[in-house]
């Protein structure tokens, strides 16, 4: 399984690999931590033109507390941000979240913003920065826009990044006073992809119920805080809203269980 | 000395470390892709077939040989020139051979070789080659191919059940007939593999017409089929010269399918003129490599009251794949003559039935025949239990064969050597703490937690008689074709001119430490340290000993090919003492080897130096002793009496030695996830002699692992086109660190009278008992009586069951969708739908009648050419997030009924695979603008259906929201305030 | 900014367990493949090429990746570490370090395949968390694939070492010998 050939560029800023971007548009691809898309290549299932690899740009590979949110720049592994010492304290439900995405090695060079780039409907990083509510930052030659998550997420494997433009930076908000948090998973091995990922955010009058794994995309349900019948039920019409299909992996009807299950956990253990 | 049952202290039965581990450690272990190539080597890469049952038209390679850097393609007319079919155990005119020459029978079949400089070249060429298939109907499960009216797979063949066996032991009619009971039950075992981390490497060289062809592989036996390859090839067993490398990733059985690939590659070097490499890699290996049987099996036990099982039947269908290879039907044979188990069960009836379906051929997976067998019979007995209400434990006890009567003669004629079954029972459950599982169990169903304890009792065979493959043939048939029998081992122990020992053994290891093993055996022996023991395990089928039953496999290694060196070793030891008695005055018997050194008897300080006195031979022959000729090199090839031909009456003992296993299993499930954690896994062996404890202990967690992967996680998944879809390790999942827990592993040793040292083989123990004994784990926490493995959560959640109560507003406006599938199994791709287009019917029409029009309605659409009425041939690239593909596509406008209906087909091949559609699409005016319903199916085959199983049906939906978002666009519609996308993906019911 | 088009083959200077390397590749070329074929250092194995068995597993710059997953022009100029850095040279004898001697000890390989990925990520993990529990070690050699051996003795060799290490540390001694 080896690689088709592309023309390989290996950007010193941001400015490079936009130019490259703009010049190549979807015949361009950015290799950033290059764990989806090596392995896509490794497979051929995709023979870009130019590889625009942005690995090695220092000036994104930050991770910093700024105005409120953990902002982290594109080529900022998930490592970076997984150890660092006060994450606990700044976002707390990425802390939850790490423990359950892929595996040590892989997050050592997988990058944030690449996961939230690829936009796997399972993927635990998507799924966190639906649910605080996160935004996402795009950036070309022609300039920068900026979006909340439900908007840059469009559909499976599908965003509003357009082919010249780079994810140049993603922000989680950081924790606020009286918010909790909780998240649960259930994948078939440790470290493998989500059947049904949960996250809840609570804060003093609402609870945000984040699934993934089971739309084309995290989608997000905002409560009243709730009694409980009235709060199964919500996340049961919740569940068959997200249209769970059946795949090799588990059916429907399992994936909507667990929806019902680990959505009534997590909401649980956040709103306690 | 005799020779015989040595009971040699020291060196044997020590948990030495290993003598390999310093040279892998360090990162110099010499694995097959790690020998350099001769300069000139060229590298291989396979076109492999994307669809599962097709007629193979044409192959032409003029555009992938035009590519720089390629030498050289293989194609089905060079494989029809200059090799002949594989032969196989059934006589049946089915043609099997390296490379599909007129029809392709599984997805990932070989269709042609491309040779170039490097493996990303001769990639690079691969798709370029065009292919012309005409597609033919598959067959995929195993019910449907069994079938009457079942499209046959090999049309000269005539039917897909490719044999089909009755066997009658006793008399099983009047044991059904006078039983109070009858417990009958249909299990299914599904299609795995014990997928080694290193895949297959084969390096081919054609050197010359006079020294034939020269092969480095990992391939691991039986070497019975280097005469199949032989035969292929049309040469003579010794101008196939077959060489295994030091060091082997793993094989645990699949490396012996590997050999039509080494037929190919010779084939491959031949027409390239050049050494030619290839390294397998992992889709291929999981698509394409091997697989166990999948088993379909209904037992019927005649039980008496006290659960005494008097007859046993086994109805058994194989699922061996599209080509009975060679040495299948081996996998219902291996275990033949011990169907009965570890019980005294004198009646037995056994149809067997192996069948040819369209998927990858089945092969040696560890266990070998052993979990098909054992998931039946174990499961049986637990059913004995519930429905007899009596305790498991008794019904195993009361059915065990006894202590006293070994070695004892199996209804079907395994013979049984030693045991002590009921004394593994008590072992295991003492020390593996039963009681306390039972009051957690308790305690746990008091709370309402769903908690089981299940059992196996397996008897494991090792040292398997090569004429056990012959049970399938009738006597008639046996009988003029010649008995067939025996476990050749061979060994070989030589000195060489500094008094040096090295010993060399057929068993081709892959990680078992025979290299150690054997030192610790001639140490012992020899008197000498096992550091000073040289081991080598590389096999040369020019320059070696050899036999048909080389190799590694059926956990041959401790009992036969360990006997074999160490009564070759006894026979150098022999020799020394013969030359030494004259200088050591006194007789040959009489003469001791300890601490490097020869002494008489009595006399330990009047000792000579071994290193000295063995290389003497070599230096001054003439002072040996009169009659002693000068070699100082023993090979031995022994083979266990008791492993006779089948009999007239169809009973034959299959293997030479039996250990035995007795597990016990605990499990809890979680109600809310349907995940199983094993709290307790308890497992007793019986081994005979064991001759490295550290090393039976890491065989028997490695199975352990593996056997758990089969319970809970592991199984090659189909579509019902055949299509592959467990192309990635993240789709066929293996367990990990946090799935594996640690087994309390307990030893007893009941020696086998009937090899050298004593012992057994033991590899392969967990692999048949672990299975089952975890499903009637689940199976008791459950009260279920039907478990399928592998026991995925969302499989034992639908065993648990789950509410699916309705939404508040009842459900979604959706599309009708199609049934439900059940859990984990894939179904072909549905979509329908409803789309409202801002343009009236007439219009949409005509959009779909243009072709112009049409080819800006179809996504990704470069070109498109008519091709016939309403036919158009197109240039298509497809892609969704990183996933892209340019598919040369054909569609088809049909039943046209202008402006209400038409029906749209569309099939494309790229090297993604192919992909086949066809929906109906129907006009409503409403409104201004039209109503478009569509009902489409879809098939998606290859290598996107084998790596992207998990999001094919969104990737499916989201081309078709691509094509009717275009197709609105084209009749006129405006885009609404809404994109025009996310109205159409809310009304394909995917958005809010 | 580097560039590397499509067929062109061109030298490239890794620094390979401490001594700097050069080797010819191709923009295409995987850091395992140009470790294994064009420098020699086959002790790192591939397994898969997608990044899920963790056979091909080295340290870029001390941290443990895929190296299927990388180009090897990826790697240019930084530091690699493999398998084949982690014994000592002793005049002319290999040493193994802590690690793998007790990897030997508690015959924690069989056949050795997915070896040298599992030293390499220990030798990463156990530098940032000196004192891991047993779910700890799991979760981090999750990533891991091994037929062979059932994982046990794998953890039990990094645990003992991890605490053998920490007495060490302790006692004031240094080196991983």
């Amino acid at each position: 399984m080896k690689p088709p050939v592309f023309d390989y560029r290996r950007c010193e800023s941001a400015d490079e690999a936009l130019a490259l971007l703009a010049e190549y548009g979807e015949d361009a691809r950015v290799l950033a931590g290059g764990q989806s898309l090596m392995a896509v290549l490794n497979m051929r299932l995709a023979q870009p033109r130019v590889l625009v690899d942005i690995s090695r740009v220092a000036g994104l590979a930050y991770v910093r507390a700024e105005s409120g949110a953990l902002a982290i720049g594109a080529s900022a592994t998930q490592a970076a941000v997984e150890w660092r010492a006060t994450l606990a304290d700044e976002v707390p439900l990425l802390a939850l979240a790490f423990p359950n995405i892929s595996h040590f090695q892989i997050r050592n060079r997988g990058t944030v913003c690449g996961s939230v780039a690829h936009a796997d409907p399972s993927a635990e990083l998507p799924l966190a920065l639906a649910a605080l509510g996160g935004k996402v930052r795009l950036r070309s030659r022609k300039g920068r826009r900026e979006m909340a998550a439900d908007e840059f997420f469009q559909g499976m494997l599908t965003t509003a990044r357009r082919h010249d433009e780079l994810v140049e930076e993603v922000r989680y908000p950081l924790h606020r006073a009286g918010n909790r948090y909780a998240f649960a998973e259930v994948s078939r091995r440790h470290g493998d992809f989500a059947i049904v990922a949960c996250a809840a955010v609570a804060g003093e009058r609402e609870v945000r119920l984040a699934v993934g794994g089971v739309a084309d995309r995290p989608r997000v349900l905002s409560l009243p805080r709730l009694p409980a019948r009235e709060l199964e039920s919500a996340i049961n019409d919740f569940a068959w809203e997200l249209d769970a299909q059946d795949d090799p992996h588990a059916t429907a009807v399992y994936r909507r269980h667990l929806v019902r299950r680990l959505g009534q956990r997590v909401i649980e253990e956040a709103a306690r | 000395m005799s020779t015989g049952q040595q009971r040699a202290g020291g060196h044997v039965g020590d948990a030495r470390q290993r003598i390999e581990d310093d040279t892998l450690l360090i990162g110099k272990g010499r694995y097959a892709d790690d020998l350099g190539a001769k300069p000139g080597t060229l590298h291989a890469a396979v076109l492999r077939s994307p669809h599962a049952h097709a007629r193979l038209l044409a192959v032409d390679g003029s555009e992938a040989l035009a590519l720089p850097g390629v030498h050289a393609i293989l194609t089905g007319e060079d494989v029809r020139r200059w090799t002949r079919p594989f032969v196989v155990g059934v006589k049946q005119p089915m043609e099997h051979w390296c490379l599909a020459v007129d029809t392709v029978r599984y997805v990932g079949e070989p269709v042609a070789v491309v040779v170039a400089q490097s493996r990303a070249l001769a990639e690079d060429a691969v798709e370029r080659v065009r292919v012309d298939y005409d597609l033919l109907e598959p067959v995929v499960e195993m019910e449907d191919a069994a079938a009457e009216d079942a499209p046959a797979l090999h049309p000269k063949v005539g039917s897909n059940i490719a044999s089909d066996r009755r066997f009658r032991y006793g008399d099983p009619e009047t044991a059904f007939a006078r039983a109070p009971h009858c417990v009958e039950l249909t299990v299914r075992y599904p299609r795995n593999s014990c997928t080694p981390i290193e895949c297959y490497v084969v390096t081919a060289e054609h050197v010359s017409a006079d020294d034939g062809y020269e092969v480095l592989s990992n391939f691991q036996g039986p070497f019975s089929l280097h005469a199949v390859m032989a035969l292929a090839l049309q040469v003579p067993a010794a101008r196939l010269r077959l060489k295994t490398p030091p060091d082997s990733g793993g094989s645990y059985g699949v490396k012996q399918a590997v050999f039509p690939y080494i037929v190919l590659m010779c084939l491959a070097a031949r027409k390239a003129g050049a050494p030619v490499k290839w390294v397998e890699d992992r889709l291929e290996h999981l698509v394409a490599a091997t697989s166990a049987t999948g088993r379909l099996s209904t037992l019927r036990a005649a039980v008496e009251a006290d659960g005494r099982i008097t007859a046993l039947d086994f109805d058994q269908f194989d699922d061996v794949g599209a080509y009975l290879r060679a040495p299948e039907p081996a996998t219902f044979y291996r275990m033949h003559g011990c169907l009965t188990g570890a019980y005294d069960i004198p009646n037995l009836s056994v149809r067997n039935r192996v069948v040819l379906t369209n998927k990858t051929p089945a092969g040696l997976v560890r266990g070998f025949g052993g979990p098909q067998v054992y998931f039946a019979l174990e499961r049986m007995i637990q059913r004995i239990a519930v429905e007899l209400g009596l305790d498991p434990l008794d019904v195993y006890r009361r059915n065990f064969v006894q202590p006293g009567a070994f070695p004892y003669r199996a209804a079907a004629g395994a013979l049984l050597d030693s045991g002590d079954y009921p004394q593994a029972l008590a072992l295991a459950a003492e020390r593996g703490g039963l009681d306390e599982l039972f009051a957690r169990r308790e305690a746990a169903r008091r709370e309402g937690r769903l908690y089981g304890i299940g059992y196996s009792a397996i008897v494991e065979p090792s040292i398997s008689n090569m004429g056990y493959i012959s049970t399938v043939l009738t006597p008639e048939q046996r009988a003029k074709a010649g008995p067939k029998n025996g476990a050749l081992a061979t060994a070989t122990v030589s000195i060489d001119l500094l008094g040096g020992v090295t010993a060399l053994i057929d068993s081709t290891p892959q990680g078992q430490g025979h290299r150690t093993v054997a030192a610790q055996i001639v140490a012992d022996v020899l008197g000498l340290d096992p550091r000073e023991i040289t081991v080598n395990t590389e096999m040369d089928t020019q320059k070696d000993a050899w036999s048909v039953a080389a190799g590694n496999y059926s956990s041959r290694f401790a009992g036969a090919v360990a006997g074999a060196l160490h009564l070759a070793a006894v026979q150098v030891r022999d020799k020394l003492a013969r030359i030494a008695a004259p200088q050591l005055d006194c007789e040959p018997r009489e003469v001791r080897f300890a601490g490097g050194k020869l002494h008489a008897e009595g006399r330990p300080e009047a000792a000579l130096p071994f290193g000295r006195l063995s290389s003497g031979p070599h230096w001054a022959p003439a002072l040996l002793p009169k009659g002693e000729d000068p070699g100082l090199r023993a090979t031995v090839f022994w083979t266990p009496e008791q492993l006779a031909a089948p009999t007239e009456d169809d009973r034959v003992n299959t293997s030479a030695a039996y250990g035995f296993v007795f597990d016990i299993c605990a499990v809890e499930v979680d109600r809310d996830t349907g995940k199983v954690r094993i709290d307790r896994y308890v497992t007793c062996h019986d081994a005979g002699r064991i001759l490295n404890p550290a090393l039976a202990d890491g065989q028997i967690r490695g199975a352990f692992a593996q056997g758990l992967g089969a319970a809970l996680m592991e199984e090659f998944v189909y579509g019902p086109d055949g299509s592959f879809q467990s192309g990635t390790l993240a789709d066929y999942t293996v367990p990990t660190t946090c799935e594996v827990p640690e087994p309390v592993i307990i030893h007893m040793e009941t020696p086998s009278p009937f090899t050298p040292l004593g012992a057994k083989g033991l590899g392969e123990g967990n692999n048949m008992s672990t299975p089952v004994c975890i499903a009637n784990a689940v199976a008791d926490a459950l009260g279920t009586a039907d478990v399928r493995l592998p026991l995925t959560s969302p499989r034992v959640m639908a065993l648990i069951g789950m509410a699916d109560p309705e939404p508040t507003a009842g459900r979604p406006r959706q599309p009708p969708g199609p049934p439900a599938g059940a859990p984990g199994k894939a179904r072909g791709l549905t979509a329908r739908g409803e789309v409202e287009l801002r343009a009236p019917p007439q219009a949409v029409y005509d959009v779909l009648l243009d072709p112009q029009a049409l080819a800006r309605v179809i996504p990704g659409c470069h070109a498109l050419q008519p091709a016939g009425p309403n036919r158009y041939r197109a240039d298509v690239t497809v892609g969704v997030g990183l996933v892209k593909a340019r598919y040369a596509a054909e569609i088809e406008l049909s039943e046209l009924e202008p402006p209400h209906r038409l029906r749209l087909s569309g099939s494309g091949i790229s090297s993604l695979g192919s992909a086949r559609g066809s929906g109906s699409v129907e006009l409503e005016p409403h409104g201004d603008g039209t109503r478009l319903r569509y009902d489409y199916r879809a098939e998606v085959s290859g290598k996107v259906a084998a790596v992207g199983g998990r999001m094919l049906e969104g990737a499916a939906r989201i081309v078709l929201a691509q094509l009717f978002e275009q197709l609105g666009r084209q009749a006129g519609g405006e885009p609404a305030s809404v994109p025009a996308w996310r109205r159409l993906l809310r009304w394909l019911g995917i958005s809010k | 900014m580097r560039t590397l088009d499509g067929g062109d083959r061109e030298y490239i200077v890794i620094h390979l367990n401490g001594k700097a390397r050069t080797g010819a590749c191709d923009s295409r070329t995987l850091l395992v493949d140009f470790l294994r074929h064009e420098l020699g250092a086959t002790g790192t194995h591939v397994g898969c090429e997608h990044g899920v068995c963790g056979a091909c597993t080295v340290l870029v710059e001390g941290v443990a990746v895929r190296s299927c997953l990388m180009l090897a022009a990826q790697a240019e100029d930084l530091r690699v570490d493999t398998v084949e850095g982690l014994a000592r040279a002793e005049g002319l004898e290999a040493v193994m370090n802590d690690l793998q001697a007790a990897f030997k000890r508690h015959h924690a390989l069989q056949c050795g395949f997915c070896t040298p990925g599992i030293l390499m990520t220990c030798s990463d993990f156990l530098a940032r968390v000196p004192d891991p529990t047993e779910q700890q070690v799991r979760e981090t050699l999750s990533g891991h694939l091994c037929r062979c051996t059932g994982y046990t003795n794998i953890v039990r060799a990094v645990l003992e070492t991890a605490r053998a290490r920490l007495a060490r540390h302790s006692r004031g001694d240094t080196g991983n010998a």
